[in-house]
């Protein structure tokens, strides 16, 4: 399992939350109960299985969705 | 295409702001309807793109948004050909999405300046010796940096060579700089301001000082309270429900236009935005005035509370005591000091420095036996004596006789303030030492602030003497002073309080009260950036300044209100349109719109407030 925190560009409605929420949790190899979506400082924290799903796949989700991705950091846990 | 026009969102508002201006002159200048018709028809097409491609986006991941019943009304305005209504609700909600943008970058400011001074590069020692620039992120545990002047220290280490003086307010708040030099520590964030030194790294990234205290108030500024989670519950079966509403409203009124002003009045912007807007204020202000909040659960309690214990020692003092009187009852004063400085060497007390320092250099003994009698003293065997070192219960407990001379020197020690460290050899009393604090500058002006703002009980709680304390107490104006306390006395004294409904927050240094800080509703921590204080407690001063306690209880008490004040405009406001929707004439999609969008602007401007907020 890795951990990732993605920065987002700044989040201004609590709508995109719940977006970015559901969008990264329908994703395979995502674990649903670490992801946790910052509304202030605008950051998406989560676990996932790098044998399953790559860090790259996640971002194009969220990019998909219309909200830039600024920097993500992987570690493993 | 999407991500393109998603992009251009700004310059599409632009466009369809100036479409719109150019309608309303043609009709009200030239009276050219068709101008405006067309204008209004485009400026309502353009600007729906952005806002239907987020509605598609939204509902593919099953998600009814805002953007969702926005595009609906907008298809529903432009349909009935109500082109007027169409492209001023498109625009209002993107200008109004705009400016929300800007406003909420803002309150977020002062926490993204705290963030900002963060470290991001560094000189890392290579293999061939030489040092190289490297992001921060690639430093490990073991690896040797070169910070110059000015630069900022990339990770918690320990200087390896040279020598410098080094501001670390960013973990302290104290902007006098300290001296480094060889196997000092020091501090991810702080600043070398001269010299020049190598490091090597001890903690790095999330793990250093400055990294949790980021984390902390990163975590603090969306941290919700239950009111917050129920908001989100309930928006997020609100939305959807205004879809159903107004459905509903049109099967049977057969009236697309009241259907779609339902959809754009039902909007539930500045509900879900007024708390956290007031939360990040708050907190930010927080952290430039140097005291940490952990969220706003801490806020919404420490704004209520009526009770505050304080720990004596280190808090209300300033936690270094001084040898003020003595009375040596024996012939051989340089023995009984020698024996006494060496057992009290064994102890890392407080108490004990003081008369370590105090008495100075002397001859010392082999000690043997140390036994600590907790809330006592020590008990040691010195050169072949029993050498006992502690307050009156342990020589109560020694067996060792006080005479009439003892006893009133005792009570004048203590009348003055002072805590006793008796010592006794083989039974007989030797030594008498009055030990006192200073109380620490200021802090009668703040515990009267403190007052001000409506905290009716002020407690100290010791575990010096009673007389001590009482004197502390008296000179400060506190309500109640409680001596003789061991940590768990204090823990239950704050249970009793809590038990009699008192709401009770607790000021210590976060070392050794760690039970009262957790039992507390909110603990306060006076730390100088300590790990434990930051883990521990609820509300973190640092510096150990104690003046930012009315301040810190001043700003939690102004940032509760103003969630409040948000929460009732949020909620008056959808009353007030609903209501107007259904029992009034002058109420149409535009003007809900405008009155949304303003509504979510004010509960912004209304938190940016918390920013400016100072203590009168």
């Amino acid at each position: 399992m890795q951990k990732a925190t993605i920065q987002l560009e700044t989040l201004t409605c609590p709508s995109c939350i719940q977006k970015i929420e559901n969008a990264v949790k329908s994703l395979e190899g995502v674990d649903k109960e670490s992801l946790s979506v910052l509304f202030n400082s605008s950051k998406a924290k989560f676990n996932f299985d790098d044998k399953k799903i790559s860090i790259k796949d996640i971002e194009d989700a969220i990019t998909a969705l219309g909200y830039e991705v600024k920097k993500s950091q992987v570690k493993a846990l | 295409m999407q991500r393109f026009i998603l992009s251009k969102k700004n310059q599409i508002t632009l466009i369809s702001a100036i479409l719109i201006i150019i309608a309303f002159a043609s009709k009200l200048g030239f009276e050219n309807t068709n101008i405006f018709i067309w204008s209004l028809a485009i400026a309502s097409l353009l600007g729906v793109l952005p806002i239907a491609i987020q509605a598609y986006q939204a509902l593919k991941v099953k998600v009814v948004s805002i953007d969702v019943l926005v595009t609906i009304a907008v298809v529903g305005a432009f349909l009935i050909k109500n082109f007027e209504e169409a492209a001023i609700v498109t625009f209002l909600f993107l200008f109004g999405a705009y400016l929300e943008q800007r406003t909420l970058n803002k309150t977020r400011s002062a926490i993204k300046e705290l963030t900002e001074l963060a470290p991001e590069s560094a000189l890392k020692q290579m293999g061939n010796g030489e040092f190289e620039e490297v992001e921060v992120d690639e430093v490990d545990i073991g690896d040797i940096l070169l910070v110059r002047t000015g630069a900022k220290v990339p990770v918690d280490g320990t200087v390896l060579t040279g020598e410098g003086h080094i501001n670390e307010a960013s973990i302290t708040g104290e902007a006098i700089p300290v001296g480094k030099k060889k196997g000092s520590q020091v501090y991810a964030g702080t600043i070398l301001e001269n010299g020049t030194i190598q490091i090597v790294a001890d903690r790095v990234g999330e793990d250093t000082t400055f990294g949790k205290i980021i984390e902390l108030v990163e975590e603090a500024q969306d941290s919700k309270s239950e009111a917050e989670r129920f908001i989100d519950r309930f928006s997020k079966y609100y939305t959807p429900a205004v879809l159903v509403l107004a459905i509903i409203v049109w099967i049977f009124s057969q009236n697309i236009e009241l259907a779609i002003t339902i959809l754009v009045l039902g909007c539930p912007g500045a509900l879900v935005i007024g708390v956290p807007v007031s939360n990040v204020a708050g907190i930010g202000n927080g952290a430039r005035h140097g005291v940490l909040l952990k969220g706003s659960e801490v806020i919404h309690d420490f704004s209520k509370v009526d009770s505050i214990v304080f720990d004596k020692t280190g808090t209300l003092t300033i936690g270094n005591p001084k040898v003020a009187d003595k009375e040596i009852y024996a012939e051989n004063q340089h023995e009984v000091l020698g024996y006494l400085a060496s057992v009290e060497k064994e102890s890392d007390h407080p108490l004990a420095k003081a008369v370590v320092e105090y008495i100075g250099d002397t001859k010392l003994y082999t000690v043997e036996n140390t036994d600590v009698v907790k809330g006592g003293g020590i008990v040691a065997h010195v050169d072949g004596h029993r050498v006992a070192v502690g307050n009156v219960f342990l020589m109560e407990q020694e067996n060792v006789h006080l005479n009439e001379k003892a006893r009133a020197d005792i009570a004048k020690f203590e009348e003055n303030g002072n805590s006793l460290v008796l010592t006794a050899i083989d039974g007989e009393l030797k030594a008498l030492m009055g030990i006192r604090d200073q109380i620490r500058l200021g802090v009668k002006e703040d515990l009267q602030k403190l007052k001000k703002l409506g905290v009716k009980n002020l407690v100290v709680l010791s575990g010096d003497n009673q007389g001590t304390v009482d004197l502390v107490a008296r000179e400060l104006g506190l309500t109640e002073a409680h001596g003789h306390m061991l940590p768990e006395d204090k823990s239950a004294y704050i249970g009793k309080l809590q038990a009699k409904g008192q709401i009770v927050a607790f000021v210590g240094d976060g070392v050794n009260d760690s039970p009262s800080l957790a039992l507390a509703q909110i603990g306060i921590a006076m730390g100088s950036g300590t790990d434990v204080a930051i883990e521990t407690s609820d509300v973190v001063l640092m510096n150990s300044d104690f003046s930012r306690l009315p301040h810190a209880l001043g700003l939690t008490k102004a940032t509760a209100n103003n969630m409040l004040q948000n929460i009732i405009i949020a909620v008056g406001v959808v009353l007030v349109l609903l209501a107007s929707v259904f029992f009034s004439e002058w109420m149409n999609m535009s003007i809900g719109m405008l009155v949304h969008e303003a509504s979510i602007l004010v509960v912004i401007l209304n938190g940016m407030r918390l920013l400016r907020y100072k203590l009168r």
